[in-house]
């Protein structure tokens, strides 16, 4: 059978869809499915929000594409399909010298997810965006393949990346891999002790890896206290990467409540002595902590949780402050907040990535969790920042198209190749990216 | 030690899971069915994983005629010689109710095909004094049931053909997997209503390959299938023919 009727939900579970899903797993099965139905495509639905999702229609599940189909070990360029993922990429490759240029938090975001987001990784600062690092793609719009690069149909390029499936099914690509000494990393923690401190400190550092946790619960003198985490690859021996256990069902509500999670976050903060410390670790631990932990998401209990995650302007780095003092006194905060300074680069219309800092904070699905989040929204709008359309669940239509400021380039382009809207989402219904053209 | 694994049935999702452990085992791989866009692709992905020959072969259960190339260039590889047979085809009970013309070719599918090509790749495992099959059948040929009984009957003529070859190339040091499948989550089941336990490609292929090492005769995969097919096999016949199961 081709089509399936299931019901599925992006990472953070609280929106879900019902369609109808294929899940070829050849080009010429994709191209049939596409043929009877174009959809939109998803992968391992590590997207937050409502990105992965057309309820009431059709999508086409990539994860069983996941071939590796050529590298040529001179140059470093990797052609692989698109459901492969970017943590089993990494594990094949750093032995021998060569990571993804860019990975985001999870392994297991495919490539294709990938680069229909732009992500963005530990060291956007200094290699930029995924989608920099993509010499070409092959897409499939209308049950036809087309190669398209910088040089060769540069626009409809351009809008593919970090284009949320708007523009067709990626199929492969060939990304451009980073060499790398080898397959461990030397990480070093440092205690940060307020807001102040984590922007110097995260504007002086001077690593290829660079990311901030943040203690999201912490108020007044401590507002924005947290760990530095500098890391730089290496060539070592290490033991290997424990096998990751999984959360077997979900949590009961109290399970990440307010004072527990001001005692946790209390006591992640002094795990790092107060001096320091350096330690080597395997590549994936470093990159993928929360890979260790299968379905962590259960964590936030059958309601599932939000992330929020923005960029704001360098200069308007003092908004943070006021976001943080926010989501401290709601206290609805769960541990997991990161901050990292971000370089300017980005390869797509509607990528998220600008210079700045990014903050990103998860909160359970609860009480005034979306009331808080849209002030967060607005907060960041008026900071001349953006809102992470990975991430996303929540935000209105509205400020899209300060946010994204070639939203209306990249409707007209998705329009010319997509007039019918088949790979509309979930999300860009409700933000009404496509009504732009 | 070299060897080869030639994958009968290479473009089912189970066979390129088994093709991509094996390849990181640093084993060649002759990939063998019938899209060879498809097998080309794998071919790649089993040379990055670390086959150091990886090869798309056309290979068809229905035409003999396949069959000599691929024992050929397996031949002239060095070492041991394994056979994974992954082919199979699996019309619906009511599509073979409405023509019943399509039960000699499930048969072929299943196993008069691969059958034939086991008959004919034999003299050449033995000759080497070695090498392992690994035959894919299905818990659906332990026992006829009114949904499937034309595929089930097919799977345990292999099933019986299998327990036959053991007994041969256990002689000459070789070795013979007999591998029952539950439910897989495969192209062939997606969207089919009734499954339940299904069980992943690369969990399916893993077992294979623990089978394979440990020279385990006949196993069950997932292995609680094992223990429902007994059951299953035990319910008396006189109670079993009435029973939609």
């Amino acid at each position: 059978m081709i089509w399936n009727k299931l019901t599925y939900t992006g990472w953070g579970r609280v929106r879900s869809a019902t369609a109808q899903v294929a899940r070829p797993e050849r080009t010429s099965t994709l191209a049939a499915t596409q043929a009877e139905q174009s959809a939109p495509a998803f992968g391992m639905c590590r997207s937050y929000g409502d990105s992965p999702l057309n309820d009431g229609g059709h999508a086409v599940d990539m994860t069983r594409m996941d071939r590796l189909r050529g590298f040529d070990p001179d140059s470093g360029v990797l052609e692989v399909e698109a459901g492969a993922r970017i943590g089993d990429i990494a594990r094949r490759f750093a032995p021998d010298g060569w990571l993804p240029a860019v990975m985001p938090g999870t392994g297991f975001a495919t490539i294709g997810g990938c680069i229909a987001h732009d992500v963005h990784g530990k060291n956007h600062h200094v290699e930029g965006s995924f989608g920099q690092h993509v010499l070409e793609i092959t897409l499939m719009n209308d049950g036809k393949l087309q190669k398209i690069s910088p040089s060769k149909g540069a626009k409809l390029f351009r809008a593919t990346i970090g284009g949320m499936g708007q523009t067709g099914v990626i199929v492969s690509a060939k990304i451009k891999l980073l060499p790398c000494k080898g397959d461990i990393i030397t990480v070093t923690e440092r205690r940060i002790e307020n807001l102040d401190h984590f922007l110097e400190a995260l504007d002086n550092s001077q690593s290829t890896y660079t990311v901030g946790w943040v203690d999201a619960t912490a108020k007044g003198d401590a507002l924005g206290r947290g760990i530095l985490e500098e890391a730089e690859t290496g060539y070592g021996l290490v033991p290997d990467a424990k096998t990751p256990k999984t959360v077997p069902f979900n949590a009961p509500k109290w399970a990440l409540s307010n004072p527990i999670v001001r005692l946790f976050n209390s006591a992640y903060f002094r795990r790092v002595p107060e001096e320091g410390r350096t330690s080597v670790k395997p590549i994936t631990e470093f990159f993928f902590p929360l890979d260790k932990l299968l379905a962590w998401n259960r964590l936030y209990g059958k309601r599932g949780f939000h992330q929020f995650q923005c960029v704001v302007p360098v200069a308007e780095a003092a908004v943070l402050r006021i976001m943080l003092d926010k989501i401290g006194r709601e206290g609805l905060a769960s541990p997991l907040a990161v901050l990292k300074r971000m370089g300017a680069g980005r390869a797509g219309l509607m990528s998220f990535p600008m210079e700045g800092y990014t903050l990103a904070v998860d909160f359970p699905n609860r009480g005034a969790a979306e009331a808080l989040i849209a002030e967060l929204e607005e907060i960041t709008k008026n900071a001349g920042g953006r809102v992470y359309l990975a991430k996303d669940a929540t935000l209105d239509a509205s400020p899209i198209r300060s946010m994204y400021p070639d939203v209306a380039k990249f409707a007209k382009i998705a329009k010319e190749v997509d007039p019918d809207g088949h790979y509309e989402t979930d999300q860009t219904r409700r933000l009404k990216i496509r009504s732009h053209a | 030690m070299t060897e080869t694994w030639i994958i009968l049935g290479a473009t089912s999702s189970m066979a390129r899971a088994f093709a991509r452990a094996v390849a990181r085992n640093g084993a060649q791989v002759l990939l063998a069915g019938r899209d060879m866009a498809d097998l080309q692709a794998s071919a790649s992905d089993c040379a990055l994983q670390g086959a150091p020959v990886a090869e798309a072969l056309h290979f068809d259960a229905r035409d003999q005629a396949t069959f000599a190339p691929i024992i050929e260039r397996a031949t002239a590889l060095e070492g041991m010689i394994n056979v994974a047979v992954f082919v199979g085809s699996m019309p619906t009970q009511e599509a073979i109710d409405a023509d019943p013309s399509l039960i000699a070719g499930t048969v072929t599918d299943n196993y008069a095909g691969p059958a034939a090509f086991l008959q004919m790749i034999a003299p050449k495992m033995e000759e080497r004094g070695g090498g392992t099959v690994a035959g894919v059948g299905s818990v659906a040929g332990d026992r006829g049931r009114i949904g499937n009984y034309v595929y089930g009957s097919s799977k345990a003529g292999f099933h019986t053909y299998l327990s036959g070859l053991r007994n041969r190339l256990t002689r000459s040091g070789g070795h013979v997997v007999t591998v029952k499948p539950g439910f897989v989550d495969t192209s062939m089941t997606w969207g089919i209503e009734g499954m339940f336990l299904v069980a992943s490609p690369e969990k399916i292929a893993a077992d294979i390959l623990t089978a394979v090492e440990k020279r385990k005769n006949v196993i069950y995969t997932p292995g609680f299938w094992r223990l429902i097919m007994g059951i299953i096999t035990a319910i008396p016949e006189r109670l079993f023919k009435k029973l939609s199961i």
